[in-house]
């Protein structure tokens, strides 16, 4: 199945990813192999053959509420591009 | 030729371990002449993103103090290598990504702490495809790994850096992570040993997320042992890893010697179809017999759904990807876009210039396959082949204890013949994909040469059938030298 320039925006915003006009047009001729490829995957019998929800079939670990971290906010926040009293700053949200 | 004949890099751990017990040479020696190594052929493979000689010698130091005083850990002063998808405290860590260029992890991984309380000397991190999306390295943003064996081929990927380092003989051993191949297939490309543990094995706390499914830590060595010795120190429960599985880790060190007399081997019909190159066939089949003259019994088994193994994987592979990388959001660290408009352009410009090609391919197949709509055709249908092609792995290991088959389609192919075409590429993993599917073990182990480039031995087991594996392999090393080679340009 090929898939148009106008899906492909549409996933890059979802995404959220801002692409080049370059990047759009390999976008769509390598998403549609892509997306014929696994399409195979149609032919597959599998009624009654139920999703597969861990390699292990392994359950979820529930651990004690208890508190067994420190806060080292100024250590992680080393890594952000702008940072002012402990927040993290973005562009303005709320005009 | 006995071990102490040997050049210090081209020595296993093992073989290192009696050199630094004996006095032979001490553990700052042995650093400094591999970061000396690393000095002289670092670039001509561009193997690393990072070196940290200053930190390695500091280490290295404090493992001779500890040897003095009785006190060093299982891997007292061996130098290792992390793939720099591993957090490692105070050191940038890039997951090959210009996301990432001035990422200094505050935290240590766990398996770089335990490998560290182990006494392990870190050499530095290890070039990779960008957030391991890759199977020849070339999507890293650092450039592409050569292989030692032939500058112009491919090292294979994602974990190619790794693999490159420990063949060229820089270091003895190198951690990886396999989410559909990554450990093994760069293990068979560069003539190494690489082994992918069962699915929550090893903890993954500190490894940065591709896949959560599939994803799995693992270890690049040249011998089983020494395969068995890291993955002794690496493996164990972690609380701090949701995955990780509660159970004893076996004795894998104590448990090589055993015989392979009676052990079942799975040849799989399906593996010596039309995709595999007939030389390297011609390999995996003399290196069956070798494990049948050690007494094991070859039996055919079928895995019919192998072929749907790749398309799976590429549903299921970008489906979390897409999810586990949209935390990469240029505001709490990343590369973030300059002079936003607002949000939106903030997050989106951010991951247009962070991220490569085949990482937004990825997050775009990903995001596609879980969209309103299609969700039900591509990722539910996914898990349930998933679910067919784990059935045949179990029907399999009810008749057999191990299946053995080729890593890779081919040898080591050159870098660029495979890169603008993503399903030809993907279809390299076909042999190793389904091992990640069904959280299983695998291994490949180095099994002869075609025009003079290495071919690998899969190996894979039922769960936790890591001991197996392991004993399998280096009873296969004992019998054999593939990998005593030493590229010619690397001695």
């Amino acid at each position: 199945m090929s898939l148009s320039k106008d899906q492909v925006q549409h996933i890059a915003m979802l995404a959220r990813l801002q692409l080049s006009e370059n990047e759009y047009a390999q976008s769509v001729e390598k998403l549609s192999k892509i997306v014929d490829f696994v399409d195979q995957l149609s032919q597959a019998d599998t009624a009654r053959v139920v999703p597969m929800a861990h390699p292990l079939d392994a359950a979820q670990r529930l651990r004690p509420d208890a508190v067994t971290e420190t806060v080292e906010r100024d250590h992680f926040q080393e890594n952000a591009a702008a940072v002012s009293d402990g927040l993290y700053l973005v562009p303005k949200v709320i005009e | 030729m006995s071990a102490n004949d040997r050049e210090l890099h081209d020595r296993s751990m093992t073989e290192l371990t009696a050199g630094l017990d004996s006095g032979e040479f001490t553990a700052v020696e042995l650093t400094r002449s591999l970061l000396d190594r690393i000095a002289r052929f670092g670039d001509q493979l561009n193997a690393f993103i990072t070196v940290t000689a200053d930190e390695a010698l500091a280490a290295a130091e404090r493992a001779d103090k500890a040897r003095a005083t009785g006190d060093g850990g299982a891997l007292n002063g061996l130098p290792i290598v992390h793939k720099d998808i591993f957090c490692t405290r105070g050191v940038k860590t890039t997951c090959g990504s210009r996301m990432l260029e001035n990422f200094i992890s505050p935290y240590d991984a766990t398996v770089v702490a335990k490998l560290s309380n182990a006494g392990a000397v870190v050499l530095g991190k290890s070039n990779m495809d960008e957030f391991a999306m890759g199977s020849s390295n070339e999507t890293s943003y650092y450039g592409p790994v050569k292989n030692p064996w032939d500058l112009s081929c491919s090292p294979g990927g994602s974990s190619g850096g790794s693999a490159a380092a420990v063949a060229a003989r820089l270091a003895p051993a190198a951690t990886g992570t396999d989410t559909g191949g990554s450990i093994r297939q760069p293990a068979a490309l560069t003539g190494t040993v690489g082994i992918k543990p069962t699915y929550g094995r090893v903890s993954r706390y500190g490894m940065i997320a591709f896949a959560s499914s599939l994803d799995q830590a693992g270890v690049i060595t040249r011998t089983a042992e020494d395969a068995a010795r890291m993955l002794a120190v690496m493996a164990g429960f972690d609380e701090r890893d949701s995955t990780s599985i509660d159970q004893p880790v076996p004795d894998y060190v104590g448990g090589l010697g055993k015989s392979i007399s009676g052990l079942r081997v799975g040849i799989v019909r399906q593996h010596f179809d039309a995709g595999l190159d007939p030389h390297c066939a011609k390999s995996i089949r003399e290196s069956i017999a070798v494990l049948e003259s050690q007494g094991a019994k070859a039996v055919e088994v079928d895995l019919p759904n192998l072929d749907l193994s790749v398309p799976t994987y590429y549903v299921v592979a970008p489906a979390e990807c897409s999810s586990n990388l949209s935390r990469f959001d240029g505001v709490r660290f990343g590369h973030r876009a300059d002079n936003a408009d607002d949000l939106l352009d903030l997050y989106c410009r951010s991951r247009g210039e962070g991220f490569g090609d085949e990482v937004k391919r990825r997050i775009m197949t990903g995001t596609y396959v879980l969209s309103a709509g299609y969700y039900d055709a591509y990722y539910l249908k996914a898990q349930q082949v998933r679910h067919l092609i784990a059935d045949d792995f179990k029907k399999a290991f009810a008749n057999v204890d191990v299946i053995a088959g080729p890593t890779a389609p081919t040898p080591a192919f050159k870098l660029g013949d495979k890169i603008d075409d993503p399903i030809t590429m993907y279809l390299n993993d076909i042999y190793t994909i389904g091992a990640n599917l069904a959280g299983l073990p695998g291994m490949s182990v180095p099994c002869g040469f075609v025009d003079g480039l290495p071919v690998g031995l899969h190996l894979v087991g039922p769960h936790f059938a890591e001991e197996t594996l392991l004993r399998c392999a280096h009873n296969y090393q004992q019998q054999t030298d593939w990998h005593d080679a030493c590229p010619e340009d690397f001695k």
